[in-house]
């Protein structure tokens, strides 16, 4: 409960840990709020199917609140001037030049704020990818401040769990998205690091998995604990073991 | 939506281009084509013929006649361990087409468009039509395209707004060296351009408008004038597949005999995962393409025998220079730390 998890990308595609993430949280029975900047749903959802749970399904019922990305910038710029009378976009920052993110964050919040007749357990906040944000013009400070924002009302208030995927890089020229990255870094209960194997590309083992685990966040007190795995991606499922034991080598 | 980085010249990406445009004729997609620098006509008059099925057969089919019946026999003494491994193809086999052939050397002929629809943009046309617009503080250029782009696909139907329409088609959009000065855009000429983000927002609205319709895209971009590399990274971000052209006019590998078959490299930089989990990553990340007479192939790069009798520092050390470059990997699957080389 109240978790800040970091999933995040060194020259790899990491995205296989927060579609594992959606459908985990959509069985446990949680509330999900998915922001989902860079695919679309249906993309989501087939692989989803594949896992074995329906996004179509878990938003007719109300579990899902899903932020369409794509869609919504669409609608922002090349909508009809009557819907936007109602609530402003989500992903307002784009069209106006004050680059903060308070419209989103707005949404977050309504959508995991419990209604009266709701059931779900803990509240999840799932972000696909945050660096897309500062792609479409957000500064990292606005990056920074909603996810603090987020915190406060999800992890804090609402004993929720946040996710949030970003892509990295350790000789990266992006310093914007390196800040942000080392900031959320430091502030995040469990770091979820893939990367690509030290010695090249290889067909059987397709990365190794780097689990951070944060004790505690008071100086001289234990270290992190710190958990390397292998992984090798299939259709339906990623398989996990210890880095040299790859079926292929066994 | 297929972002290609240019070689330096431009010679081969938009060899590429055309290439793409080709096939929607021929398949009977409909087009869009938008460049700033040439006007999409006469880029149109410009595309490949189709290369007819049996010379591009033969031609083929020579080729691995004469491979097989050479060492049909022998069985390998010093490498065995090599002999039950599959015959390393150069070039697609027939049996797998997919697309088809085009003949460089001669145009395609106009009757062949009068059955598509194909909508152009040419940059300073429109540009002298209608007074300044801007969106979402992007680059007007980069807005009006997006608002042509929008248009077609609304008025054409191909995101399924208008029910009535019974055939499905395709558009095929393609972009040639967005992001160039032409543009209006000025990443490529300063190091710290005035606006960082109209390329990558422009990528985003782009890619919402291809998600939601029925279209596919290729964009050129003339990446090595892009001082800021951190656009570059974000874009590679925004895009499904990521082919950067190197070629080797005027470089030093020109005369390197490592790749004296070859006009230049081909970079996978990254590879679309869509709908699953995974993505289908081919055995060879190597890739070389040449330009023969008719034909332009990408092909995998193979080293030549190193038959040299003079052993020469300087050579081996520039080939070992070169097969280093050759490993890397592609980003959507995971490449490792350059200090190990094997």
């Amino acid at each position: 409960q109240g978790k800040f998890t970091l999933l995040r990308d060194t020259r790899t595609d990491g995205s296989f840990l927060v579609h594992h993430f959606l459908s985990f949280y959509l069985r446990a029975g949680c509330k999900v709020c998915f922001v989902a900047l860079l695919q679309s749903f249906s993309h989501y959802n087939i692989v989803a199917q594949k896992l074995g749970v329906s996004l179509t399904a878990a938003k007719e019922r109300g579990q899902l609140v899903f932020l369409e990305g794509l869609k919504s910038c669409l609608d922002l710029l090349f909508g009809e001037e009557e819907e936007q009378s109602g609530q402003p976009s989500p992903l307002q920052f784009i069209s106006e030049s004050a680059s903060d993110l308070k419209a989103l964050f707005n949404f977050v919040r309504t959508s995991l704020t419990p209604a009266g007749n709701d059931s779900w357990k803990g509240p999840v906040l799932l972000v696909d990818d945050l660096s897309v944000l500062l792609s479409l013009g957000a500064t990292p400070v606005a990056v920074l401040d909603f996810i603090h924002y987020c915190r406060v009302a999800v992890c804090s208030q609402l004993k929720g769990n946040i996710v949030v995927l970003v892509h990295s890089n350790e000789d990266s020229e992006d310093e914007e998205n390196e800040l942000v990255v080392n900031s959320l870094c430091h502030h995040s209960d469990l770091i979820l690091w893939v990367e690509g194997l030290v010695t090249g590309f290889c067909k059987d083992v397709h990365g190794q998995i780097k689990i951070i685990r944060r004790l505690s966040l008071e100086l001289m007190a234990e270290q992190d604990r710190v958990q390397i795995y292998q992984y090798k991606i299939q259709d339906k499922n990623v398989t996990f073991f210890a880095r040299g034991l790859s079926a292929a080598v066994l | 939506l297929v972002f290609t980085e240019e070689d330096k010249y431009g010679l081969y990406s938009s060899l590429l281009f055309k290439y793409f445009l080709a096939e929607g004729v021929v398949c009977g997609h409909d087009l869009f084509v938008a460049s700033a620098k040439e006007h999409p006509d006469n880029i149109l008059k410009e595309l490949p013929a189709r290369l007819l099925d049996d010379t591009c057969k033969n031609e083929l089919g020579e080729e691995a006649i004469a491979v097989k019946s050479e060492d049909f026999q022998d069985s390998m003494k010093i490498a065995w361990r090599y002999q039950n491994l599959p015959k390393m193809e150069a070039s697609p086999t027939t049996s797998t087409k997919f697309g088809h052939y085009y003949d460089v050397s001669k145009t395609m002929s106009p009757e062949l468009f009068q059955s598509i629809k194909w909508h152009s943009f040419y940059l300073p046309e429109e540009l002298s039509l209608q007074t300044k617009l801007k969106i979402c503080n992007m680059n007007s250029a980069y807005a009006r395209l997006l608002q042509s782009i929008q248009r077609i696909i609304y008025q054409e139907g191909f995101d399924g707004s208008d029910p009535q329409k019974k055939q499905k088609n395709i558009l095929r959009i393609g972009i040639q060296s967005l992001g160039s000065m032409l543009w209006g855009d000025d990443i490529c000429s300063s190091d710290t351009p005035e606006d960082i983000h109209s390329l990558t927002k422009f990528l985003y609205v782009l890619r919402g408008l291809l998600r939601k319709s029925l279209s596919a895209c290729i964009i050129t971009v003339p990446a090595h004038l892009i001082q800021n590399k951190a656009i570059m990274e974000r874009v590679t971000n925004l895009s499904d597949m990521v082919v950067g052209l190197e070629s080797f006019i005027g470089s030093e590998r020109e005369t390197n005999p490592l790749y004296k078959d070859y006009h230049g490299l081909v970079h996978v930089h990254q590879i679309p995962r869509l709908n699953s989990l995974i993505c289908d990553v081919s055995d060879t990340k190597d890739l070389a393409f040449r330009l023969k007479r008719k034909l332009f192939t990408i092909e995998r790069l193979h080293l030549p025998p190193d038959l040299s009798d003079t052993v020469s520092r300087a050579s081996k050390q520039d080939l070992a220079e070169s097969a280093k470059l050759l490993s890397s990997g592609c980003g959507a699957m995971a490449i490792g730390k350059k200090h190990l080389d094997f």
